[in-house]
């Protein structure tokens, strides 16, 4: 597909990376030829410098024949326009990237009005996965399919679990609830595990099931499963205002600490029932006032990365409750670093926008037969979790699953079939109408028949 | 340094070659000379070489601008000696210093030969010589970019690291989709070629190696008198190739595509016809007196000027003997070359024009001193970078010409054969004057000063940088 991507800064790297490695015509537009220059050096895609909004730059990076438009600058009104642009002269797709809070409610207007494809706010798509993962505490990350019947879940295997030294095979014997395991992170590698791969401390697990299996087997493993009371919010921008909404909405009181005194006041006048604290966090004795050390989660999502990480550890060490700690990271591309931290659940809103981008543009690959509804992607880079509806019949529907010619490293994690979630095995079969969720560490998935050799 | 995908990527290189060798073989066949096994048995080494080398993929896949720069410098040189191999092995060149400086002469379409005599060559050698034009011509890399399915950072370092220009920009989005378009420009202008100059009654043979030859912009005749002996059409019909294959290529893709507009604002190619129309102006005004009528001045010096500014090589006339005004234009030229992204050599009229540009705006500054003013070229504004860089080229460019002149000196021949020597190979032409004028060669230097020459070639080809980079200790330490 021939793919424009208009602004270069975090986000627009990430799409650009991930959509050249899945072969598609990418031609980037940004105003700072030295962007332009290191990301045509670094991947295989053409630079325009220019700015996105004018016609004939557009045109340049031929718009004429593009089949879809991502604008991704810093500023809203001008991916709006560069996307209305593109609609008249080209007749593409177009996908937005629009933050302000004040057009994010009139989301759904703006796109019919304009005709965009979509509009996505990667503030509200953070604070909604912050929230999804204060709901259940005791996991990392929570990713939702099938709206919401089939949760993925990934924890770390902790100290004394029982789950320690337990092969897979024996934990589906040993307890009653249904979940499958997905994969293993184990010093930096992943596994797609089989039956006989023996767990440890320390593992991260990534399981799949339904919320209420899900919480059956963490009750079995003795892990707290209920969710969180209240929390403390360092910084108070978009993703604070966003997150504090939906956890006052799921009753659990907020507290923000926030450095500015106007935007304090403007965010108690949006936000009456949360506490508005006017501070500067880094300020130990205010964090302890606020009472950190009781606290039943923290979330740093002040501007500077390295600060969310040291508030993040020093939280981790003065808690006293074992606190819930979340920490945004927005730039720092030091995964493996940040994760020996183990600093509990990391969100990195540049990820988040761009699976979003990538689902939306696996899906517009082929309109016919199965779509790719959902797409995450579990281990940055490494493993995906794709989800699937099948339309019609085809050459992998209604046959049991152990005599598919399965790829390598597929793993069919769970099928959804009128609401009801199936553990697959191998006389499974599927059929049409079902969602089917498939873990792979292939990259680049769009149908489901592309599952088999 | 990652070596073993430098390593990896040579191994296709050798493939490649091995492809290649193929067509003197056909060739041999066809003529039925035994000499063509030479070729079949390097093919063969060089096969399993290759796939030997390529059978595993490198773990290690980082592959930075550096790793570029080495692997097309390498390349080109090893595939220089392979193919030098064969003219050794049959016995038509027993030197391998002279069928060295052949092969690399042929690769970096050169066209300056050692040979006091190519008519005694057997067929499938002479078809090779030719052939190594077209395959340096657009270079080894875009047509391994076009098929093979390099991912990840190879592609853009090894494309911009092979191809001539200040700047190496893409046509469409993907580096391979790029080089299918160029090759496949590339290819169907030399099969016009062939055919025109089959209706002009040349012999298949003697066409397809000539258009080799005009497409590779290098150079070599199979005739002792280069091009002398063919008929006026012919002659025409070449003029005209050598020119069209030093236009930019991308002028080509914007004259196919939606964007015909683009390809006549392009003001490299422009300035191009400007220089080219002028110089054979003047030159058929100052050699009317030797031919005695304007159509065959006109016809000779738009030959030689259109050989020599695309850096090819061909002559039809000895211009050794025309007068110095006509010389010393001829000469300027071979310096300015042809157009960046064409088949040609030389610096390239787009970096004159930026250097020209950059003089006139350092002439504007001591007028108004604080006056900003940012070049600019086809309408962009050039980043201070590029320009930078398009200096650094031309002191880099002088030192070199240098050296390789005080070098030469030891062999003791006249200023203006050391000079124009160096000139011809360094631009990557092919004759320059006095004893290696059109009708002269390179036999008489000693075998030192030809490895210098070739350096020069090989150099000028890939614009400099690869092959000084191979002599920086740094870029092969460990890390």
């Amino acid at each position: 597909m021939k793919i424009i991507i208009v602004g270069c800064g975090k986000v627009g790297r990430t799409i650009t990376e991930q959509l050249s490695k899945e072969n598609h015509d990418v031609t980037v537009i940004d105003k700072d030829n030295t962007v332009i220059h290191d990301v045509t050096n670094n991947y295989d895609v053409m630079g325009v410098v220019g700015d996105g909004v004018s016609y004939s730059v557009l045109k340049e990076a031929g718009v004429d024949d593009a089949d879809l438009l991502i604008a991704v600058t810093t500023s809203d009104e001008l991916n709006l326009l560069c996307c209305l642009f593109a609609k008249k002269a080209g007749n593409c797709s177009t996908i937005a990237r629009v933050r302000n809070p004040v057009y994010s409610k009139e989301a759904e207007f703006i796109k019919e009005e304009l005709g965009l494809s979509m509009i996505i706010n990667p503030e509200y798509a953070a604070a909604t996965e912050i929230s999804r993962i204060m709901r259940f505490p005791s996991a990392i990350e929570i990713d939702t399919f099938a709206k919401g019947q089939v949760e993925l879940m990934k924890f770390i295997i902790a100290d004394g679990s029982m789950l320690h030294d337990m092969s897979i095979v024996q934990l589906s014997k040993k307890l009653k609830s249904e979940i499958l395991v997905c994969t293993i992170e184990r010093n930096g590698e992943v596994i797609i595990p089989n039956g006989s791969v023996i767990l440890q401390k320390g593992d991260i697990l990534s399981i799949i099931a339904s919320p209420t299996q899900a919480r059956d087997f963490f009750k079995e493993i003795g892990v707290e499963t209920h969710q969180v009371k209240n929390t403390i919010i360092v910084g108070g921008g978009t993703i604070a205002y966003y997150l504090a909404k939906q956890l006052i909405k799921m009753g659990i009181s907020v507290k923000i600490i926030e450095q500015d005194r106007s935007r304090c006041e403007l965010l108690s006048e949006l936000l009456p029932e949360a506490i508005i604290i006017n501070g500067d966090a880094t300020n130990q004795d205010i964090l302890y006032e606020e009472g950190i050390t009781h606290t039943e989660s923290f979330v740093s999502l002040t501007g500077i990365d390295e600060g969310n990480i040291f508030l993040s550890l020093f939280a981790q060490q003065a808690s006293e409750a074992n606190a819930k700690i979340i920490t945004k990271i927005n730039r720092i591309s030091f995964d493996e670093i940040i994760n020996n931290f183990h600093l509990g659940s990391l969100i990195y809103p540049k990820f988040i926008t761009a699976e979003y981008i990538l689902q939306y543009v696996r899906a517009m690959q082929n309109s016919v037969g199965s779509n790719v509804e959902t797409l995450y992607r579990i281990i940055e880079g490494k493993v995906e979790a794709l989800e699937f509806h099948v339309d019609l019949v085809s050459d992998i529907t209604d046959i049991p699953l152990e005599q598919l010619p399965l790829k390598k490293n597929i793993l069919i994690a769970c099928i959804n079939r009128n609401g009801q979630t199936i553990m697959p095995n191998g006389s499974s079969t599927i059929q049409v109408g079902d969602r089917v969720i498939v873990i792979t560490t292939e990259n680049g998935l769009r149908n489901i028949e592309n599952i088999i050799k | 340094m990652n070596f073993a995908a430098i390593v990896f990527i040579l191994g296709w290189v050798l493939i490649l070659e091995a492809v290649f060798m193929i067509f003197p073989c056909i060739v041999a066949v066809i003529y039925h000379e035994p000499s063509g096994f030479s070729f079949l048995i390097v093919a063969a080494i060089c096969a399993i070489a290759g796939v030997l080398i390529t059978r595993k993929r490198p773990k290690n896949q980082v592959y930075y601008a550096r790793e570029g720069f080495v692997t097309v410098a390498l390349s080109w040189i090893i595939m220089s000696i392979f193919g030098a191999l064969p003219f050794v092995i049959n016995g038509d060149i027993p030197s391998f210093t002279d069928a060295l400086f052949e092969t690399i002469s042929g690769f970096t379409t050169t066209g300056a030969s050692a040979l006091k005599e190519v008519e005694v060559l057997s067929f499938c050698s002479l078809f090779w010589r030719s052939f190594t034009h077209w395959i340096g011509g657009m270079g080894v890399f875009v047509f391994l970019l076009a098929i093979l399915p390099l991912t990840g950072g190879y592609n853009m370092h090894l494309m911009r690291a092979e191809s001539p220009g200040p700047s190496v920009g893409k046509l469409v989005p993907k580096v391979k989709e790029t080089a299918k378009i160029l090759y496949g420009i590339y290819i169907f202008m030399t099969i016009a070629e062939i055919i025109m100059l089959l209706f002009a009654k040349m012999p298949l043979f003697d066409a397809i190696t000539t258009s080799f030859g005009t497409a590779g912009t290098g150079g070599f005749g199979i005739k002792n008198d280069s091009m002398m002996s063919y008929s006026i059409p012919i002659q025409a019909i070449v003029t005209i190739f050598m020119i069209l294959f030093g236009v930019n290529f991308n002028f080509y893709y914007y004259l196919l595509g939606k964007h015909k507009k683009n390809a006549f604002k392009m003001e490299e190619v422009r300035w191009y016809f400007i220089i080219i129309s002028v110089c054979i102006l003047i030159i058929t005004l100052n050699v009317y007196k030797i031919y005695g009528n304007v159509f065959a001045a006109f016809h000779h010096s738009a030959f030689q000027v259109a050989s020599i500014i695309t850096t090819t090589g061909f002559a039809t006339a000895d211009f050794n003997v025309w007068p110095q005004v006509s010389k010393t234009i001829l000469v300027v030229i071979m310096f300015i070359g042809a157009c960046a992204g064409s088949t040609g050599g030389g610096i390239k009229v787009s970096r004159i024009l930026i250097l020209a540009k950059s003089v006139k705006q350092e002439i504007n500054s001591f007028i108004h001193p604080r006056s900003v003013k940012v070049i600019k070229f086809d309408k962009k504004g050039l980043d201070a970078d590029t320009v930078k860089s398009v200096s650094a080229f031309l002191v880099t460019y002088v030192l070199i010409f240098g050296a390789s002149m005080f070098l030469l000196a030891f062999d003791n021949l006249d200023l203006v054969t050391n000079f124009t020597s160096v000139a011809a190979t360094f631009n990557n032409i092919g004759p320059g004057l006095e004893i290696v004028g059109p009708v002269g060669n390179y036999s008489i230097f000693s075998p030192f000063a030809k490895y210098v020459l070739m350096f020069d070639m090989l150099a000028g080809r890939l614009e400099l940088y690869p092959l000084l980079l191979l002599f920086t200790p740094s870029v092969w330490k460990k890390n």
